[in-house]
């Protein structure tokens, strides 16, 4: 029996991450309404990234992760809908295919064996070296999560000191337009 | 037409453009300029309230009884903060507000200035949208879209913030009023498949309901006329949330009167054993659905509302329609016609037969007392002495709100004005002045418990003032009687704070408001009493002394189904062990 009025996951229901695009008005505070409703409303945020897209018509894309059952996920699309500044909300995740994107940097400190093995690495990711010093490397990283994911865990035992990513910025592949 | 004026005239004449004629508000220093300019001009009446919570729910009777956007002012600060309960309660009920605080000047915002609050962090998540103006030239455009954003789609409180600097401003004032919005855009139009579904499964139904909430009274009369002939024409029965009072007649032999919690027998059944619910305007709120996983469980549901987060939130829909519900109906109705449905006659009567075996329980009868004023007697009685008259019931919040609801009827919308989602004690009184203000030669009648009365109580200032002829039915029961029947059913009659120690004289209390005040204890005089009440043309308290212990049933205990009602005759002087543990941490 349920211990609540409201509706409980169901322990057959599995929890889907979803990437939605949310297109807003650049008015002040839109970034507090979206993340206050997720707060409010006990929805996850998994990665969050907002920045202004068209300066002109005022209009800036917020990219949220986020994690819950089929039902939570179509509540959180209505409850952003009905949001007064929000143009629009596209799912990628069911829109068809898309691309995600992050970018990280990363500083490891370190001498010797432990230098080159770092730089090894980033050659093998891809990663490019913005910054360094005798004792240290910034390297820049863009990729999907799950790629800069495994970069951080590989690189931990060459130093690893600070890690700063962006979050996901996501878009659908092909014309299609959000 | 452009014309050059400070940001405090435009908020006139804005509120001109969109036709308001009467406000709600408290003065203070950031709203200063706006007072100037108010009373410089005289399109506008200004109602002075006691508190600005008292603002927010005058505007809530207002609006609700009339149809219209209720709208307040108050100042920075403690009166935007007092507002926020109101600005919560038009939330949960849906109710249509533009509310203006005054803010410190634009250069002071942020440096913790006399009177300064995040007015617009703290109503946020309290209102449909709100507006920090920092530029007046902002000022026409966010007047005229906050009225369009609380009255469209699902209606709500809208807040504009205004620094004291803005509304000195000049600038250039244009009539934005029909100018359409960037990006809101309510969806009012159904998709017509969704219709056409709900008609396949209408017809097929064997024990179909109809299940109606507030949102029909939000669509306007012209909705709740086109459910009347809908229901007429399929036959079908029909119950009504707390908030959908009066959208359908009670008196209709097809009404089942208000489901839920406190709701009749027959409406909690026919919920449980339909096979085709049709949900209109309203939400499958908890108060309503009981034990979730036992709702209705054998039913295919049509759920119709404007607010597309509604739908599928607490009850899976079988048939989704979003749309506003007076242009779903229209289509409903002609939709059957032109195919020529048919209810399944047989089934039909089948239906009926069991719903009159519901009824035959006659969940709403209670053993009268000689000596004492039983609750619900009182309310008989005042419907009964009422009902010839033009009268607007307002409620505060606990028992005497249910017996209210189950035992005062209504036969029109817009005539019911309680505190549903939020249930905020202290609605009732200034939600009949505003109510009063809308229908000046209207009875108004705030129901009231002796507890909820005393939490906006300074109101009766505002009803003296402006001479408003409301009347305050308090069902005195000594108790916060709804908390001590919770205890009753959930801590073992441990009575911990719910009685009402000390309480005023109310009589007294009438008086030192310019009122008159009536005290009544005997059964036998009641009737005179509540007929001196109603012929006396100011405002009078009636201090209505009723059984102390009496309970309100029917109920369905937190955690149970629809089927599992407490009736009253089971109920006896012990209600205590019928709630199990898991039931005992629900609200
Ligand atoms: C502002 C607020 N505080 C507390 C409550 C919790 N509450 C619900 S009903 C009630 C008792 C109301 O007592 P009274 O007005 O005498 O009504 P009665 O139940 O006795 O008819 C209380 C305290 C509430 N609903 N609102
Ligand atoms: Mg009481």
């Amino acid at each position: 029996m349920s211990t609540s009025h409201y509706p409980a996951a169901r322990p057959d229901e599995p929890i889907q991450r979803h990437t939605l695009s949310v297109l807003v008005d650049n008015e002040p505070g839109v970034l507090a309404r979206i993340v206050g409703m997720f707060a409010a409303r006990g929805y996850n945020i998994d990665s969050l990234t907002v920045s202004e897209t068209s300066h002109e018509a005022h209009v800036s894309r917020i990219t949220v992760i986020t994690s819950g059952t089929a039902q939570k996920i179509d509540q959180i699309k209505a409850q952003l809908s009905r949001l007064v500044p929000v143009h629009r909300v596209t799912d990628l995740t069911v829109s068809g295919p898309s691309i995600e994107r992050e970018l990280a940097m990363v500083k490891v400190v370190g001498k010797g064996e432990l230098r080159v093995e770092a730089m090894r690495l980033a050659q093998a990711f891809g990663a490019r070296a913005v910054d360094a010093t005798l004792e240290s490397f910034v390297f820049e990283i863009t990729g999907v999560t799950e790629d800069i994911d495994r970069f951080i865990d590989m690189i931990q035992p060459c130093g690893l000191v600070e890690v700063a990513r962006t979050g996901v910025a996501a878009m659908q592949r092909g014309t299609a337009s959000t | 037409m452009a014309k050059e004026m400070s940001g405090a005239e435009m908020v006139i004449e804005a509120l001109k453009d969109q036709g308001v004629t009467e406000i709600f508000g408290y003065p203070g220093g950031a709203v200063l300029p706006i007072y100037d300019a108010l009373f410089q001009h005289n399109s506008v009446r200004h109602i002075l309230v006691r508190h600005e919570q008292g603002a927010v729910h005058a505007a809530e009777g207002y609006a609700r009884s009339s149809g219209k956007v209720g709208v307040v002012l108050v100042t920075s600060g403690p009166g935007a903060t007092n507002a926020v309960t109101g600005l919560v309660d038009a939330l949960m009920d849906s109710i249509p507000l533009v509310v203006i605080t005054g803010q410190v000047p634009t250069h002071l915002i942020g440096t913790d200035a006399f009177q300064e609050c995040d007015t617009v962090g703290i109503t946020r998540p309290a209102t449909k949208h709100n507006y920090l103006v920092k530029d007046v030239a902002d000022l026409p455009r966010i007047l005229h879209e906050a009225f369009t954003v609380a009255a469209t789609g699902r209606p709500g409180p809208v807040v504009i913030d205004i620094p004291k600097n803005v509304q000195f401003a000049l600038g250039v004032y244009k009539n934005y009023k029909d100018v359409p919005h960037k990006t809101y855009r309510p969806k009012r139009d159904p998709e017509d498949q969704a219709i056409a579904r709900a008609l396949d499964l209408m017809a097929a139904a064997r024990r179909p309901i109809f299940y109606t909430g507030g949102g029909i009274i939000n669509a306007g009369p012209q909705a709740a006329a086109n459910l009347r002939k809908l229901v007429r024409l399929t036959g079908f029965p029909i119950t009504q949330t707390l908030m959908g009072l009066g959208a359908y007649p009670h008196s209709d032999t097809q009404n089942l009167g208000m489901l839920g919690m406190h709701g009749t027998y027959e409406a909690n059944m026919a919920m449980h054993d339909c096979d085709v619910m049709i949900a209109l305007g309203a939400r499958f709120d908890d108060r309503i659905t009981g034990r979730l996983d036992a709702f209705s469980p054998g039913s295919k549901k049509i759920h119709v509302d404007i607010d597309p987060a509604s739908i599928n939130k607490n009850v899976k829909a079988d048939v989704p329609i979003i749309g506003d519900v007076g242009v779903v109906l229209e289509k409903l109705l002609a939709g059957w016609k032109k195919r020529k449905l048919q209810a399944d006659k047989a089934a039909l009567k089948n239906w009926w037969a069991a719903i009159k075996g519901w009824r035959q329980r006659d969940c709403l009868s209670y053993r009268r007392k000689s000596d004492v004023i039983m609750p619900q007697y009182a309310i008989e009685r005042l419907y009964a002495l009422t009902k010839k008259h033009d009268t607007y019931i307002t409620t505060e919040v606990g028992q005497h709100q249910m017996w209210a609801a189950q035992y005062f009827h209504f036969e029109e919308p817009n005539r019911w004005m309680t505190s549903g989602g939020l249930g905020t004690m202290g609605y009732g009184l200034p939600a009949a002045i505003g109510v009063q203000m809308a229908h000046p030669k209207a009875l108004v009648i705030d129901i009231a418990g002796e507890a909820s009365i005393l939490m906006n109580m300074q109101e009766m200032s505002t009803a003296a003032q402006y001479r408003l002829p409301v009347k305050i039915f308090i069902l005195n029961n000594q108790y916060m009687g709804m908390v001590r029947q919770w205890q009753e059913l959930l801590h073992g009659s441990r009575y911990s704070e719910s009685y009402s120690e000390a309480l005023p004289d109310f009589v007294k209390l009438a008086e030192a408001y310019h009122a008159k005040g009536i005290r009544c204890s005997d059964p036998e005089k009641l009737d005179a009493a509540i007929n001196e009440m109603i012929a006396y043309p100011g405002p009078v308290i009636f201090d209505c002394l009723v059984d102390k212990m009496a309970n309100c049933f029917p109920m369905i205990p937190s955690g149970k189904a629809h089927n599992e009602m407490i009736l009253n005759e089971e109920a006896g002087s012990d209600i205590g062990g019928v709630i199990d543990a898991k039931g005992r941490q629900l609200v």
